[in-house]
């Protein structure tokens, strides 16, 4: 079994999944439970300020889209911060903190934009011996309108400024969590760092509509006939996040930000892309809550099996993929690969066939007896044919030797060369 | 109730009602809702599909399990029955592991096709029940059409007719239409009347007159029927049965499996009806194993098939012989009866052991005997009462591919026809094909 604990900004955990701050974690009932299923650590349900509490729907404050089976690939909600009292949440914390001193506990919170509300609120939380707190500027529905989550989280001066208060009024770790809605990930991140957040973790949910009603004309989830837009997470949100986590992973004036990966973490798997893509540890909702408390036993098996396997750390991990995320124009112009059927496993479906034939460039030909080949002088290598094969391995990409003449364009494959020198590129600096 | 299945004789009542009830009830139950959207799922919407290919009637298959997954189960039964108007039977009859599910891709790649037979059924149950009728009929021609043999080909064939703005008046000699659909398919593959609600569906097309009880060649004659209509449509099967040729052939309770399952069919009360303690059956097709696995269910203690050929020379799919052997019937192949013995009743039957050479089958000179006393004859159909005017070609009404006969304006298609091949979903191939060819004689 390969080591899991995990170190993220001083926080210690036996392994690196965390719960994220949502109602799998909104009271100490679940967090209880939660740690004695094995999870590393915990982010609170965020709390607000002290005062009559928050208040939800009381009409269904979820919408899914399923795959075939049910299977849960998005969840949407239009829950709110905790609608339990302050008191009742610190004390819950204070205790689950000096009962498992070994897991991480860190407090979601969200208050209004005022020096005063961040000052009233730090002490008590610092005062239950949490190990840090994360600033929820990433909630997209409800409490923006009301100028907090999303509306700090899409302005990055308030978040430079929230956060410079946060650090100046406590002594605690300070992660600022980042909402998607937003057009470029690097700016909120980069102001947290200004503000001098010891981390960022992302996303939080992706505003959402996930069904209309065509009976009734509502978006669902429906409270008496009207729909709001919510926060959309699950499997589905997990190519935006892990793109968003790259990109401050690699930025010029965030690299070396912690992150905490989070965004449809659903098997040990996902978790280790996050990771791969510079994520010290992942947090999770919607897996948890589709498959309960019991599914981070599979993600710690999971990852501690990779490792061995690979026979690195943790560590080692950590950042590993990120020297290979680029920009478009550095790929690689003289990567030249073909499409190879394997008829010993091809079942002749034809589904490759028609979507080159149809939407690609008519590089398959099918022959007596279904038999499927492709036509190397008419394949450009995209990939379709074997994102629509239903055989794993069936349809493979083969590249082309250096040397070697690709019968579409004529042209030998040669060494790296991307678009920035390329003769087309009329921006194109002369090779050095 | 006294009767068990060790009481000797051909007695009824061998098996309490809740075990009949039991035995005889829905072989593959259908789909609810959530199965069949998950059994739709599986499909991989193959380009110019296999499936599609080896469906008689070309359904469009993967079109129509496309319309299940997104939540339409009516516009994909009316894929498939704008294809075949008997979709909901031939959902519940088909041996699909010997068509489209056998060649279906997922064969191949896991040994485990989509059941397209059962979201087949779905479907077309999802638009039964809606009640009404799918389909309008065409402006009139004021053409009409004689349809003799109201089973799957002659149906087909009214239907599409019908459809096509034609007045049918469809004939049969049997006091029912359906055809084998109601006489003949086995009870647990069509369960609660369905042959019969299957008809009365079809017929809301409208524009078809039923005339039952009505025999060509004793009520009806050829001439008559074409001097009388625009054009003729003949879909009569097969009404004759081979002859076992064996000596003692006449004994009571030896009797053809057809007549046998046709009075399963119209029973009213499987509990009234007498089947054997030891049933020996001699065939090797479908209505073999229709007829020992039935007699198995009506409580014979034991039921033996005897083909005189090899297992792989059975008409009875690999499919049909494992249900039979799940039921508790032993397949003999291999051996031909030779001689019924018994005195008035039959008592048992002797077998030679046959070895199939290429010079055709020979008998050993070994024999056997089975204890029966029933004996069910399930050897083949043949044509029976075709008009003297037609040519017949290997024992079949000679057609074209379009179910031309060698007499100018009479069609034939289903079982009687060259080029059946004794399976509901083919007759109702060839009573679609014809109606489309007699529509383009007479109005294209
Ligand atoms: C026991 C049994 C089980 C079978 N099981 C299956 C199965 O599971 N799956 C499958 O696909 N196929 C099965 N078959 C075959 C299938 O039933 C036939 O292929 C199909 O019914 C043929 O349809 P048809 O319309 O040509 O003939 P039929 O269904 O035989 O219909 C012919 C009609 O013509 C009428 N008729 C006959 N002669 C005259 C006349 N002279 N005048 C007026 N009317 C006449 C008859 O009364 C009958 O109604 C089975 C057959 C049998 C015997
Ligand atoms: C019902 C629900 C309530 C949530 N409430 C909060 C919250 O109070 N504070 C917060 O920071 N994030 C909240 N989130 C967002 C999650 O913490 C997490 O960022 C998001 O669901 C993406 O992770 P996932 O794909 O693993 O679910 C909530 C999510 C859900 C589904
Ligand atoms: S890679 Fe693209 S172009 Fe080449 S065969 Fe596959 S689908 Fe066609």
């Amino acid at each position: 079994m390969a080591d899991l604990s995990s170190n993220f900004v001083g926080i210690k955990s036996p392994n690196p999944f965390w719960l994220a701050s949502a109602p799998p974690t909104d009271k100490e009932y679940n967090v209880r439970r939660a740690y004695e299923a094995g999870w590393g650590g915990v982010v609170w349900k965020t709390l607000g300020e002290a005062g009559p509490p928050i208040v939800n729907v009381n009409g269904p404050r979820y919408g899914a889209i399923w795959g075939a089976d049910r299977r849960l690939l998005g969840l949407n909600n239009i829950e709110l911060i905790t609608d339990r009292p302050l008191e009742v949440n610190l004390r819950e914390i204070k205790q689950v903190k000096r009962d498992y001193p070994d897991r991480a506990l860190v407090v979601s919170l969200m208050v209004p934009c005022e020096e005063a509300a961040w000052k009233a609120i730090l002490p008590l939380v610092e005062e239950t011996g949490t190990d840090g707190v994360e600033l929820n500027f990433g909630c997209p529905h409800g409490m923006s309108e009301r100028g907090m989550g999303s509306a700090v989280g899409q302005v990055p001066e308030y978040i430079e400024m929230v956060t410079r208060w946060v650090k100046q009024n406590s002594r605690m770790p300070c992660i600022v969590k980042l909402t998607p809605n937003i057009t470029d990930i690097r700016k909120p991140a980069e102001a947290a760092k200004r503000g001098g957040a010891d981390a960022v973790s992302l996303i939080n949910t992706i505003n959402s509509i996930t069904s209309v009603n065509l009976d009734s004309f509502s978006p669902e989830p429906s409270i008496d006939g009207k729909g709001a837009h919510g926060g959309y997470c699950g499997p589905a949100v997990k190519p935006i996040a892990l793109s968003m986590v790259s990109e401050i992973a690699r930025g010029e004036a965030t690299r070396g930000l912690p992150i905490s990966g989070i965004g449809g973490v659903t098997t040990w798997r996902d978790a280790a892309e996050f990771m791969a893509l510079g994520a010290g540890n992942v947090q999770v909702c919607t897996a948890a809550m589709t498959y309960g408390f019991k599914v981070v036993q599979e993600m710690i098996s999971g990852l501690s099996e990779y490792l061995d396997d690979k026979g690195i750390a943790l560590s080692d991990l950590v950042g590993r993929a990120v020297p290979n995320v680029t920009d478009w124009q550095y790929l690689n112009l003289n990567y030249v690969t073909k499409a190879r059927i394997d008829p010993a496993s091809c079942i002749k479906c034809g589904r490759c066939y028609a979507a080159c034939e149809d939407t690609s460039h008519q590089a398959i030909l099918m022959k007596e007896g279904r038999v499927f080949e492709v036509d190397d002088s008419e394949c450009v290598a995209c990939n379709l044919c074997i994102d629509v094969c239903p055989v794993e391995g069936c349809i493979t990409m083969e590249p082309l030797a250096k040397g070697a003449t690709d019968p579409r364009t004529g042209a030998v494959v040669g060494d790296y060369a991307n678009w920035t020198t390329h003769p087309n590129n009329p921006m194109a600096r002369a090779a050095e | 109730m006294s009767n068990t299945p060790l009481t000797p004789g051909v007695v009824p009542g061998r098996l309490a009602a809740s075990a009949l009830a039991e035995n005889f009830s829905d072989i593959a139950p259908p789909l609810d809702r959530h199965e069949a959207q998950v059994a739709a799922d599986r499909c991989y919407f193959c380009y110019d599909a296999p499936c599609t290919v080896a469906c008689p009637t070309s359904i469009d298959i993967p079109l129509f399990i496309r319309q299940i997954a997104t939540g339409t189960a009516e516009a994909a039964g009316r894929t498939i029955l704008s294809q075949n108007i008997l979709g909901g039977m031939c959902a519940r009859v088909c041996p699909t592991e010997t068509l489209c599910e056998e060649v279906c891709v997922r064969e191949t790649a896991e040994g485990k096709p989509v059941e397209i037979g059962r979201l087949q059924r779905f479907a077309t149950d999802v638009v039964m029940a809606k009640g009404g009728h799918p389909f309008a009929r065409a402006a009139a021609t004021g053409k009409r059409i004689a349809v003799v043999g109201a089973g799957p080909a002659g149906l087909s064939c009214a239907h599409r007719l019908a459809m096509l703005g034609h007045d049918v008046v469809l004939f049969d000699g049997r006091p029912k239409a359906g055809g084998l659909n109601e006489f003949g398919i086995a009870a647990y593959k069509a369960v609660e009347g369905f042959a019969q609600a299957e008809v009365d569906w079809l017929l809301h097309i409208g524009g078809i007159e039923v005339e039952t009880g009505k025999r060509l060649g004793r009520d009806l004659t050829l001439e008559a029927l074409k001097a009388e209509f625009d054009a003729v449509f003949l879909g009569i099967g097969l009404a004759g049965v081979n002859a076992l040729r064996a000596e003692g052939e006449g004994r009571a309770q030896v009797r053809d499996a057809v007549d046998f399952i046709a009075d399963l069919r119209q029973t009213a009360d499987l509990g009234a009806l007498a089947v054997g303690r030891d049933v020996v059956v001699i065939g090797g097709g479908m209505t073999a194993v229709d007829a020992a696995v039935q007699s198995k269910l009506l409580g014979a203690e034991t039921v033996t098939i005897v083909y005189r050929r090899g297992a792989d020379r059975m008409g009875a799919s690999g499919y049909e012989r494992e249900l039979a052997a799940s039921k508790g019937v032993r397949i003999l192949t291999n051996a031909t009866p030779i001689r019924v013995h018994g005195g008035d009743t039959v008592e048992s039957v002797e077998f030679a052991y046959t070895e199939d050479g290429p010079g055709g089958l020979t008998l050993s000179s070994e024999t056997f005997r089975l204890k029966a006393d029933q004996v069910f004859k399930a050897i083949g159909q043949k044509l029976d009462g075709a008009p003297e005017a037609l040519k017949i070609e290997g024992g079949k009404i000679a057609t074209d591919a379009a179910g031309r006969t060698s007499v100018a304006g009479v069609w034939a298609g289903g079982d009687c026809a060259l080029g059946g091949d004794d399976l509901t979903v083919t007759a109702v191939a060839q009573g679609r094909d014809a109606a489309l060819d007699i529509h383009a004689a007479l109005v294209g």
